[in-house]
């Protein structure tokens, strides 16, 4: 019995030079990065303030700064294939094996989806959601800490693949029976099983916490239609999180079944069933969807009505669209698949309810366009990326009605047509959404403004990149080119894979502008400060309090007496000439004191990952032991709150008085 | 223009709403996070049902549920488990009242009779092996041994969980953070009892239908 598996020197691909390369930039980024830190002496600074902290905030931009290392990667992964694909034509078999080629197109979706845009928007909601809601943390802040650190287990998994071993060939959905251990038997499928098992109990008690915190933890007078749109889309988004994930991690399981121990779910052998694997992933994969765009559309809602300066259009409206979306989301699963072969009256019923849903949205989409009628707009990188959304989407969502008809969707499943519909939505929705987060609240998070020239240089790339590159593909799909073609015979493809290619390059320039806007704005921050902590004149009670925020948020929880209470009260407050603010009572705040937990968990958590796909089976077992034994230390700690004097609250409120009036 | 306040100007004379009230109490939101989680494991158990009912008749030959199932063994399984819950009540009850001699009681039957129906579904589960109604026998078989697997797996989660509730009991006593816990255990069991009684009719009451 081998003490290491199925591990030896054979899983390190010395002889595919592109891996290697790849694999050898990555060590040295991570090498560069870990004797920096050491060598400034950050480490007991990271390890105290960040490794460890379970502020939402920090939490939040933790997440954030995963999502844009994942957006390098993945989109690594992006210009691979179109430079693929531009050369493959005729004879021609370009410079990507089949095998690789494979293993870029599951892991280009499943780190874009997963690892990209799963942490971008729960780290805006983990950031924004609290001090939107007037209160000082989440319900759960450890917990938070824990889901985090399991989500970074996860992206450590997935680019552990890059060096060791092999990533799934299978596409980022893995269907069976070619997932199945008969057919693809190396490690690369236990990798994706596993890095999502353990990212996804992450992303499970992430949803607990926020639907907890949005339900039960607001400040005195924050009712339900008081609360600020993004907490409502936040909701949703969370809700369908605890209703969907837990069918992802039960197919998952059932799949590693299959897989470890020979069960004959989705087998060929045994009358397993595969299609049932489809219907279960996809059952959770539709309602992920939503889990993504509805933040987006919050984010969309807080930048058109603050930059249009007037309350939102159609609160009530906005609010029923996005629950109505958050039900209809569990009933349209279906479509994804409609050559299944169920009967006609089946797929005639999900591509019904597929085109009821487009309903919702209209409204939504309406109502930013009423928002911004009449208003003085200013048009801000936010407002780009809002406008630049709600054209790119509308196109997306009337290619996704057009799919919807079960006969059309029978020529086009499958085809480029698809890659283009789902890439119009989700780049066109939730990517411009959560760049407009980004920069919208990229104030309140570091106290200085991100540079306005590099933003819109960015957002005219990004957008001009993606038409030059996806339109070419819905051609294709007419052509009917499909999906993961690693070459192609037909030379009339050619020119428009091309044109992609350059679409492709072009948000590459976007993508360096914003790297380069993150550089210019911290090297000017000292310019771009902002002192009054609401540089766009907001309307929430994010904008209320200090940038960056202090580890407990407010002072003195706000008590809130109407919608747009901050705008409503500087309204007020104009009217009565300024009074100066109330002498205000600093009492004691209990804040929740930081942990290892989350951190130390993980690590065990990917010792266990690690192990499993290995089949390193003592060492699985030392991980979970690890794993348990952190929690057990966690459950026994004795101290859990640390109070912070109220002098200090004062000290630091009185402070900032001075700024903004000095 | 510089609008520098910290607290509302408006005070509100009215008593506020439900849902105006400010943060809830800490032993609310805990119980309600936790209700939240149990959902979800139900969810989980759903597609697990979902997938035991699409593949109840996908047998490849091997033997039917009508055929393995003994209702006396699963009989007694069920009055354990309904039995420690109501034990597990009354223990969340006596450490309410601070009675530790019967809260330990109380926590030691319902331990028993966790631990009893384990031991029976493990004999079950074994017999079946031995005469080679394995999981992967069948399609069926896979469905069946998960599905009731998984519940057994959460009964001995539940066991261990309640062992380390009654070493936090010992040596911390109940103080708030204990009895939130305690809250929340006893929530999982009888959440526990819920998913059984309807395995119990979907896989052992109409798995027996001819």
């Amino acid at each position: 019995m081998n003490l290491l598996g199925k591990l030896d020197w054979g899983a390190i691909p010395f002889d595919q030079p592109i891996v290697m390369g790849a694999s050898a930039g990555m060590i040295l980024a991570v090498v560069f990065v870990l004797s920096w830190v050491t060598l400034k002496g950050y480490w007991p600074y990271l390890w105290k303030e960040w490794l460890t902290s379970v502020d939402h905030k920090r939490i939040g931009v933790m997440y954030i700064v995963l999502a844009l290392l994942m957006l390098l990667r993945g989109f690594a992964d992006a210009i691979m294939m179109r430079s693929q694909q531009a050369v493959a034509a005729g004879g021609a078999q370009g410079y990507l094996p089949p095998e690789h080629f494979d293993q870029i197109f599951s892991a280009h979706g499943t780190i874009m989806i997963f690892f990209m845009a799963m942490p971008f928007v729960i780290g805006l909601m983990n950031f924004v959601v609290p001090l939107q809601l007037g209160v000082r943390d989440m319900a759960f802040p450890t917990l938070n800490s824990v889901a985090l650190w399991l989500t970074a287990s996860g992206i450590l998994l997935v680019n552990i693949s890059l060096v060791v071993g092999e990533f799934a060939k299978t596409g980022w959905v893995a269907y069976p029976p070619l997932s199945e251990l008969e057919f693809s038997p190396g490690v690369g499928v236990d990798y994706y099983l596993w890095a999502l098992q353990i990212s996804g109990v992450g992303t499970l008690l992430t949803g607990i916490n926020f639907v907890t915190t949005i339900l039960k933890v607001r400040s005195p007078g924050m009712a339900y239609m008081r609360m600020p749109v993004f907490c409502w889309t936040a909701l949703a988004a969370n809700l369908l999180i605890v209703a969907a994930f837990p069918i992802l991690t039960a197919t998952f399981a059932m799949l590693l079944l299959d897989r470890y121990l020979d069960f004959h779910f989705f087998s060929v052998e045994g009358q397993g069933n595969a299609m049932m694997y489809v219907n279960l992933f996809w059952v959770w994969g539709h309602p992920e969807v939503y889990i993504l765009i509805l933040p987006a559309f919050g984010i969309f809602s807080e930048v058109i009505a603050t930059f249009s300066g007037k309350p939102l259009f159609g609160y009530r409206s906005m609010v029923a669209a996005t629950m109505a979306i958050c039900v209809l989301s569990f009933l349209v699963w279906l479509h994804h698949f409609f050559t299944m072969g169920a009967s006609a009256n089946v797929n005639g019923f999900f591509g019904v309810m597929t085109m009821i849903i487009a309903v919702p949205t209209g409204v939504k989409v309406f109502n930013w366009l009423f928002t911004m009628y009449g208003g003085r707009v200013r048009f801000t990188v936010p407002v780009l990326w809002s406008i630049g959304f709600m054209v790119t989407f509308v196109i997306g969502g009337m290619t996704g009605v057009l799919l919807a008809v079960p006969p059309a969707d029978f020529q086009l499943h499958n085809s480029l047509f698809l890659v283009a519909h789902f890439h119009n939505v989700i780049i066109g929705g939730v990517v411009f959404g959560v760049m407009a987060g980004y920069t919208y609240w990229f104030p309140k998070a570091f106290g200085f403004k991100l540079d306005e020239r590099w933003g819109k240089a960015s957002f005219w790339c990004w957008l001009i990149g993606f038409y030059v590159a996806f339109m070419p593909l819905y051609v294709l799909g007419l052509m009917g080119m499909t999906r993961r073609m690693q070459h192609y015979d037909n030379l009339a493809w050619q020119p428009w894979l091309l044109l992609a290619a350059i679409g492709v390059a072009v948000i590459l320039v976007g993508i360096a502008c914003q790297v380069v806007q993150l550089v210019v704005s911290i090297r000017a921050r000292a310019q771009l400060r902002d002192v009054t902590g609401d540089p766009w004149n907001g309307r929430t009670l994010e904008w209320s309090t200090a940038s960056p925020p202090p580890a407990w948020n407010f002072a003195v929880l706000p008590c809130v007496a109407e919608r747009d209470t901050y705008w409503m009260r500087k309204q007020r407050a104009r009217a009565t000439h300024d009074q100066p603010a109330q002498a205000v009572e600093y009492k004691p705040i209990e804040m929740p004191k930081n942990t290892p937990t989350g951190f130390v968990t993980a690590f065990f958590a990917v010792v266990t990952g690690f192990a499993l796909i290995w089949h390193i089976w003592w060492m699985a077992g030392l991980g979970a032991i690890g794993a348990f034994a952190t929690l057990l230390a966690f459950a026994f700690r004795d101290q859990e709150e640390i109070e912070i004097p109220g002098e200090e609250i004062a000290r630091s409120d009185r402070a900032r008085q001075a700024e903004i009036a000095g | 223009m510089n609008i520098a306040t910290t607290i509302d100007a408006v005070h509100r004379e009215a008593p506020l709403s439900a849902s105006e009230a400010g943060p809830a109490p800490k032993r609310i939101v805990v119980a309600f996070g936790f209700w939240t989680f149990l959902l979800s494991d139900i969810v989980m158990f759903a597609a697990l049902f979902a997938a035991y009912a699409v593949l109840v008749r996908a047998t490849a030959g091997g033997p039917t549920g009508a055929q393995l199932f003994n209702q006396a063994s699963v009989a007694v399984e069920t009055a354990c488990l309904l039995a420690s819950s109501y034990t597990c009540g009354m223990m969340s009850l006596a450490v309410n009242q601070r009675h530790h001699g019967a809260a330990y009681l109380f926590a030691g039957i319902t331990f028993a009779l966790g631990a009893t129906f384990l031991a029976l579904e493990i004999r079950e589960f074994a017999g079946m092996i031995a005469i080679g109604a394995t999981p992967q026998r069948s399609a069926f078989l896979s469905a069946f041994f998960t599905l009731v697997g998984c519940h057994g797996l959460h009964v001995a989660a539940g066991l261990i969980w309640l062992a380390v509730m009654v070493a936090q009991v010992a040596i911390k006593g109940p103080r708030p953070n204990v009895k939130r816990r305690l809250l929340c255990f006893t929530l999982f069991w009888h959440a526990l009892d819920i998913i059984w009684v309807a395995l119990f009719t979907v896989v052992y009451l109409m798995g027996v239908r001819p």
